[in-house]
């Protein structure tokens, strides 16, 4: 029993054991070595952070597909803040903020008309890019150099103190504060509920419509954060930038153990899920294996990852 | 075309579907009619510890009404999985008018034979009436559906049933519950079935609806079909079946004529005891007004509904169903929305919403336990404490460890079987599942209960705890509105109970005033 227990709660986790220990053993001299792994950090912090967003949004049984639309314009908007003379942190809050509206726009079109999440986000996964582009003119925006741009730099010499770059301790420490909201607050019981059956979190007094709108502003203002370590690897705004992106956090947060049906999901898993396919595409390229393998090994790891969720689900019950 | 009859509806012998060949070899020598079409022996089946069948005999002859009632959870339903081929049993053999019969499959049983009705209606509702009847053994001409043909099938096995009625082209969306029970009766009677199971087939009808399948079970009764009728409600199996057989922790501890036992007799072979004291009523001392409602209309239910509700009451409603019951104590819990009228809880009247309600004291057990009463994914603690959550911890947050300890006070005071509190709520019991969702009010704290439906689909033994906990409530003071289908049951708990009809809450009276007879006139409106 505990060791079902075990394997129930570390599920996704022994994934990445397994994924690499493969590559450590195929490749001992350049795959395990710590400046591969930061650098593996540093590949999975955007998706990472979205993905926090997205369980979120997974959890409480909808879905947002506008992801990688909200990173783009988040780029565009700290550019276009920090062009305008405004201090880097002052920009990726505007550029936060700019998330944080297009959530409560994503929320309120699906609480107030009633629209599926689906049909929403994906209606605003074309407007938002639309409006990245608009207001970049269609064209990289160059942005003065600052520390915003380092988040995501490898550790120089001096920096070895910090253990790892300040993006990916970014990602931690909002992983820890995501997954103790999930699980120790009001609100995060409440998406949990309204994931799992919507009729009864209203029977039950539950604000079903804050508790959307609060679901969609949290999600979409990961997005933008994502959309912060976005722009610090890019230096640029770029309206172009993450396309496809959502369906990689997705991935994650599936492979993760989250139910898209609702009601299911964790933070870790998430986040290893996340791990997971940085793994493999890093792992790939040390082997050598052309793009393709990649992209169909990831197809083949999200089919397995759900069954085994599956078949894990059946045998603790 | 040639075209053979098979339990009363012609069918194509061209068809590929019906004709392959199933599980079960027909036996060429005619039957005599006393012979058993269906013995099930020593059935065993094991689901990792536990023994959910343990030796369990089945016999029922053709033109034979076979009762099969026991507690939830005593086996019945893993025993009919047996029969339809979902689960295959570690031991034991079954036969088919003789022959032997081990289905793998469902559709194997259902070629065979054996067809099952169950408790959740399962159409297709986007489907026609038709498409649904003939689901899986569509008349087909080189992988083409032959339209006329199905209707003209579907059509026969409606005048079977007595219900030309419905139209086969009707969509199943726009069918009542009733009308879609028979269409899946109608399902299994085109197949040509013999051995028909119905599992709780009342379970969402009432009055005229239960008399109308009564007939429609006499009717297949009379043309030879075996018919094995699961129920938790006696005064059904009294009325409908020959012979009963009970089963208890997956054996069969009784069985006879129904004509000759008791349901007393029954009852306590279903729950191994005596059961005494059925509907306990003990003093209750009436106090002020909690709930006043006047001359309220929703949107289409109900039309209109005044009555007061007391502390220390239990107010019954009864009615068939779509009389706009639940769509009263929606309205009162501001589900639903109010067209005109008012709702006044304590002094207040206004806008109501369900989390206004719940901090007003008031709370509300859903009839739809699956769908809308409880979050079944969702663990028994969350469950149990989700209307309340706060004063487990400081600020907003919510410490599991404080939730559990909450929900284990009432998991014990309710007498609530589960194996931890973390387990999702969707994996007890019927009763043990209705038992979470009335704890959620007295986790609460509320004074007003509405209870729709509370009992429905339970087993007897979780029955009898309820009706002792609404009494106990009720002479603590708490004011309780309680709607049932189930005359008996609202006649034994009651202080006063009103009819509706139609959408029409006639006037509450003293339950000394009225009898199952009265209400039931009072119902049909044969008044």
């Amino acid at each position: 029993m505990k060791m079902k227990n075990a394997l129930k709660k570390l599920g996704p986790l022994t994934g990445l054991v397994f994924v690499f220990t493969l590559f450590s053993i195929l490749r001992p001299e350049t795959f395990p070595t710590a400046n591969n792994i930061q650098l593996m950090l540093l590949q999975t912090a955007v998706v990472g952070i979205a993905a926090l967003g997205m369980t979120i949004v997974i959890i409480s049984g909808g879905i947002d597909l506008s992801v990688g639309s909200v990173i783009a314009l988040s780029t565009v908007v700290i550019a276009l803040f920090m062009n305008a003379g405004a201090s880097p942190f002052v920009a990726a809050l505007g550029g936060v903020a700019v998330g944080a509206l297009c959530g409560a726009l994503i929320g309120a079109f699906i609480t107030r008309l009633r629209l599926a999440p689906f049909i929403v986000t994906l209606a605003m996964w074309g407007a938002l890019r639309g409006a990245a582009k608009g207001l970049s003119d269609e064209q990289v925006i160059l942005a003065p150099d600052s520390w915003l741009n380092r988040l995501l730099n490898v550790l120089t010499e001096s920096q070895q103190w910090m253990l790892l770059p300040p993006g990916v301790w970014l990602m931690v420490v909002l992983a820890l504060l995501v997954g103790g909201f999930l699980r120790y607050t009001q609100l995060g019981r409440h998406i949990f509920a309204v994931g799992s059956n919507e009729q009864t979190a209203r029977l039950c007094g539950i604000s079903v419509e804050k508790t959307k709108m609060s679901v969609y502003i949290l999600g979409s203002s990961f997005a933008a954060l994502a959309g912060v370590l976005q722009f610090s690897y890019l230096t640029v705004g770029d309206p172009t930038t993450a396309t496809g992106l959502e369906l990689d956090v997705i991935a994650a947060v599936v492979i993760g153990g989250a139910s898209l049906a609702g009601g299911e999901g964790k933070v870790l898993g998430s986040l290893v899920g996340a791990l997971i396919m940085t793994v493999v595409a890093n792992g790939s390229t040390k082997m050598e294996m052309p793009n393709w393998v990649q992209e169909i090994v990831t197809g083949c790891i999200i089919i397995v990852a759900v069954v085994l969720d599956r078949y894990r689900h059946r045998r603790t019950e | 075309m040639d075209t053979y009859l098979l339990g009363g509806v012609y069918l194509d012998k061209t068809n590929p579907r019906t004709a392959r060949q199933s599980a079960f070899s027909r036996s060429s020598h005619a039957m005599p009619h006393k012979q058993y079409i269906l013995e099930m022996r020593g059935i065993r089946k094991r689901f990792g510890a536990t023994l959910a069948l343990d030796g369990v005999d089945v016999r029922v002859q053709s033109g034979e009404v076979l009762a099969l009632v026991g507690e939830n959870g005593a086996g019945k339903s893993t025993l009919m999985k047996v029969l339809s081929g979902v689960i295959q049993p570690d031991a034991g053999e079954m036969l088919l008018a003789g022959a032997s019969y081990t289905p793998r499959h469902p559709h194997e049983a259902r070629t065979a034979g054996v067809a099952m009705v169950y408790q959740e209606l399962s159409l297709a509702p986007h489907l026609s009436v038709a498409e649904n009847i003939l689901l899986g053994m569509e008349p087909a001409r080189w992988g083409f559906l032959q339209r006329t043909g199905m209707h003209r099938l579907a059509s026969e096995a409606l005048v079977q049933l007595g219900h030309s009625d419905i139209r086969p082209d009707a969509s199943v969306r726009s069918l009542s519950i009733a009308e879609c029970q028979l269409v899946e009766i109608a399902r299994a009677l085109a197949v040509g079935c013999r051995v028909l199971v119905l599992d709780e087939p009342t379970s969402s009808l009432t009055g005229s609806d239960i008399e109308r399948l009564f007939e429609l079970v006499r009717r297949l009764k009379k043309q030879g079909n075996a018919v094995i009728y699961i129920s938790h409600v006696l005064e059904e199996v009294k009325q409908i079946s020959d012979r009963f057989i009970v089963l208890r922790d997956g054996k069969t501890v009784g069985e006879g004529r129904t004509k000759s036992t008791s349901a007393k007799k029954i009852v306590a072979m279903m729950v191994g005891r005596e059961v005494d004291d059925f509907y306990p009523c003990s003093k209750r001392k009436t106090g002020d007004v909690v709930l006043a409602i006047q001359n309220v209309a929703g949107v289409i239910k109900p039309v209109s509904a005044t009555f007061k509700l007391h502390r220390g009451e239990v107010l019954g409603i009864a009615g068939l169903i779509g009389a706009g019951r639940s769509e009263l104590m929606r309205m009162i819990f501001g589900l639903d929305a109010v067209r005109r009228g008012e709702v006044r809880v304590g002094t207040y009247f206004g806008p109501a919403s369900p989390v206004l309600r719940w901090k007003q004291g008031m709370g509300m057990v859903s009839e739809d336990r699956k769908n809308e009463g409880l979050a079944v994914s969702l663990s028994v603690s969350d469950n149990l404490t989700l209307s309340r959550l706060d004063g487990f911890g400081l600020f907003g947050t919510v410490l599991p460890s404080r939730q559990d300890q909450a929900a284990l006070t009432w998991v014990q005071r309710l007498n609530i079987k589960l194996q931890n509190l973390r387990q999702a709520v969707g994996s007890l019991s019927g009763g043990n599942q209705q038992k979470v969702a009335i704890a959620r009010l007295l986790h609460h704290d509320v004074d007003v209960f509405l209870l729709d439906e509370p009992t429905r689909g339970i087993d007897v033994g979780s029955k009898a705890e309820i009706y002792k906990l609404i009494d106990e409530l009720a002479s603590r003071g708490k004011a309780i509105l309680l709607v049932s289908s189930y005359l008996p049951e609202l006649l034994g708990v009651c202080d006063r109970i009103a009819m509706m009809r139609r959408g029409e809450l006639n006037p509450a009276r003293p339950v000394r005033q009225v009898n199952e007879h009265t209400l039931m006139m009072e119902a049909t409106g044969a008044e």
